[in-house]
């Protein structure tokens, strides 16, 4: 049942890429970006990691995904991208590249079944009681606002300096 | 109680799934039904009662009749789209309910069935996640119309719940904070041994309320439809039963929205003031609370509980539709860019603040040695208190609650009498 689940959101997730970069019109690049990151969402409950799945529908077919309708819709509406397509030499050097990537990542994580990192990990026994008694979220907040609170609270704020660079560009063009 | 077995789990989940969708379905047919007469008896009017005793057959008569309308199709639609629209504007409003628990665990021979579809860790996120897929449904049903009211009309319902997503996520982080959960099934279980939320937790409900108007795009935040300035924005180009669709999808968000703030701060299926219907998960069973000397007492389920308990949760979400209707046919509709500003400079910076506050509250009161009890309970409850009259008295600004003319006339003057 969940190999079967697992090949229809990896179809999905594949095909929905395909789309993105197959389709001609931006809202239905859009549309099949939203689908291929949504089923990432889904391989994410198969195993068994429903905060990520949940923050993935959030922040990325939820959030971000919007985001990108409303720079379509705002800035290009009705613009025929056609000509943007590139050809020739750049399509056989994206071809190369991407072939080159694909097979990297074939020869390293095809073949054997690597072991997942999780049973080799120390206090998989200590993690499973608490995961039982707090729930997931508990388990992932802990770490992050105790051990790692600074770089995580220093990542926050590069995010609020992207913020506010972006509006104060944004600004100059007012 | 003994567990389901896997076999009986699977028949348990498809006969709720088809329950709670059936029963979803009637109460948005009947909702239509309270919307026209409750705003009919607002406007002094009678209302649909001609189909039916009190009119009740009415939906099924609008049914028939948008099922049976001759549909059109513009010509410049593309065409894929615009049959997309309305199915996804339909689906997030459905599936969100799948995580609120609507009743006390129903005995069965086979094991105690719980009555909520899907009990998922992730409870309240995954509201969340479904919640931020609303908005594609309107957006690509404006878009596709190639209309430019509609167009218009997609695009404001896009910002609008943008905007308000945030003030809702974070109107939600006390009440995770005050379970130290996000379960729904948890949060009710909290809520039945100590106050309601909405007590403690008054400006957050505050909070969710105004969000919660303002993602399933009711008045007096209907920007999206706007009849005055749009046409009817997203949906002017639809018809028969697409059209119908997008009702059903706006009622379907105001019951599953009414549904969770009853679940979130009314304490969902919970019966106040009667400890028959706890049932609280405790080392692996269900407990209805503790002796005086802290020993566990089982819980005693039956079905009267079940449905006693399904009937104060329905009474809980038919209050807030009936909530939604009211101030539906009160209250005039904002103008874009207040709806904005509430948004994003009032909404935003008190949630935040409201969440550092709850923070600090509950930080204190641990280090106080108050975890739990009445006495964390009021403390709470006071704090919320202050911070809900200063909310509502700045946003108030003296027009409200003061009343706007008798203000008016006590600053100027009174004229001098003449003899």
């Amino acid at each position: 049942m969940e190999l079967i689940l697992f090949y229809v959101f990896a179809v999905t997730v594949v095909g929905g890429g395909i789309g993105v970069v197959a389709s001609r019109n931006p809202v239905a690049s859009l549309m099949f970006m939203v689908v291929s990151l949504a089923s990432v969402a889904g391989i994410y409950v198969l195993l068994e990691a429903h905060f990520l799945a949940a923050i993935q529908v959030m922040v990325y077919a939820g959030a971000i995904m919007v985001l990108f309708l409303f720079v379509i819709m705002l800035l290009n509406l009705g613009h025929d991208y056609r000509d943007d397509l590139v050809r020739g030499l750049y399509a056989v050097c994206a071809f190369v590249v991407s072939g080159a990537i694909c097979g990297i990542l074939a020869t390293r994580f095809g073949g054997a079944e690597t072991s997942p990192l999780y049973e080799s990990f120390p206090g998989a026994a200590a993690m499973d009681l608490e995961l039982a008694e707090r729930g997931a979220v508990s388990l992932i907040a802990r770490p992050l606002f105790q051990e790692y609170v600074v770089p995580f609270e220093i990542t926050g704020i590069l995010l609020l300096v992207a913020v506010v660079g972006a509006v104060a560009l944004a600004k100059k063009r007012v | 109680m003994n567990e389901l077995s896997p076999t009986a789990f699977l028949i348990a989940a498809a006969v709720k799934v088809l329950a709670v969708f059936t029963a979803l379905m009637v109460a948005i047919m009947y909702a239509t039904w309270a919307e026209r007469r409750l705003s009919a008896f607002i406007q002094d009017r009678l209302g649909p009662n001609r189909v039916g005793p009190f009119g009740l057959l009415q939906p099924i008569a609008d049914g028939l009749k948008n099922i049976i309308k001759e549909e059109t199709d513009p010509a410049t639609a593309s065409r894929f789209f615009f049959v997309l629209g309305p199915m996804l504007s339909i689906m997030p409003a459905l599936v969100t309910f799948a995580v609120i628990p609507f009743a006390a665990p129903l005995p069965t021979p086979w094991g105690a069935v719980d009555m909520i579809v899907a009990d998922l860790p992730v409870g309240v996120l995954y509201i969340l996640a479904i919640g931020s897929l609303g908005v594609y449904g309107i957006f690509l049903g404006g878009w596709s119309s190639n209309n430019k009211y509609a167009l218009l009309g997609g695009l404001r319902a896009s910002a609008q719940m943008v905007s308000y997503e945030v003030g809702l996520g974070l109107s939600l982080i006390p009440v995770m904070m005050l379970a130290g959960n996000v379960t729904l099934t948890r949060m009710v279980a909290d809520q039945q041994l100590g106050l309601w939320y909405i007590l403690p937790l008054s400006l957050g409900f505050l909070l969710f309320l105004i969000s919660a108007f303002a993602e399933t795009n009711r008045l007096p935040f209907d920007m999206p439809e706007a009849e005055s300035e749009l046409v009817t924005g997203y949906h002017t180009e639809y018809s028969s039963m697409k059209f119908s669709m997008f009702f059903i999808a706006e009622y379907a968000h105001v019951i599953t929205a009414s549904a969770l703030m009853a679940t979130l701060f009314l304490g969902g299926w919970d019966i106040p003031f009667w400890s028959g219907d706890n049932f609280i998960p405790y080392e692996g069973g269900l407990i209805s609370g503790f002796t005086a000397a802290g020993d566990p007492i089982p819980a005693q389920l039956s079905i009267w509980t079940t449905l006693l308990t399904l009937g104060a949760f329905m009474l809980k979400t038919a209050f807030f539709v009936v909530l939604y209707i009211w101030v539906r046919w009160t209250l005039p509709r904002f103008r874009y860019d207040q709806v904005m500003h509430l948004g994003w400079k009032v909404m935003l910076p008190t949630a935040l603040a409201y969440v550092m506050l709850v923070g600090a509250t509950i930080l204190v009161l641990d280090q106080l040695g108050v975890s739990g009890g009445p006495g964390f309970a009021l403390a709470l409850t006071g704090v919320s208190l202050v911070a809900t009259a200063m909310f509502a008295l700045y946003l108030d600004r003296g027009r409200i609650i003061t009343g706007a003319a008798p203000a008016g006339r006590a600053a100027r003057p009174a004229p001098a009498a003449h003899p």
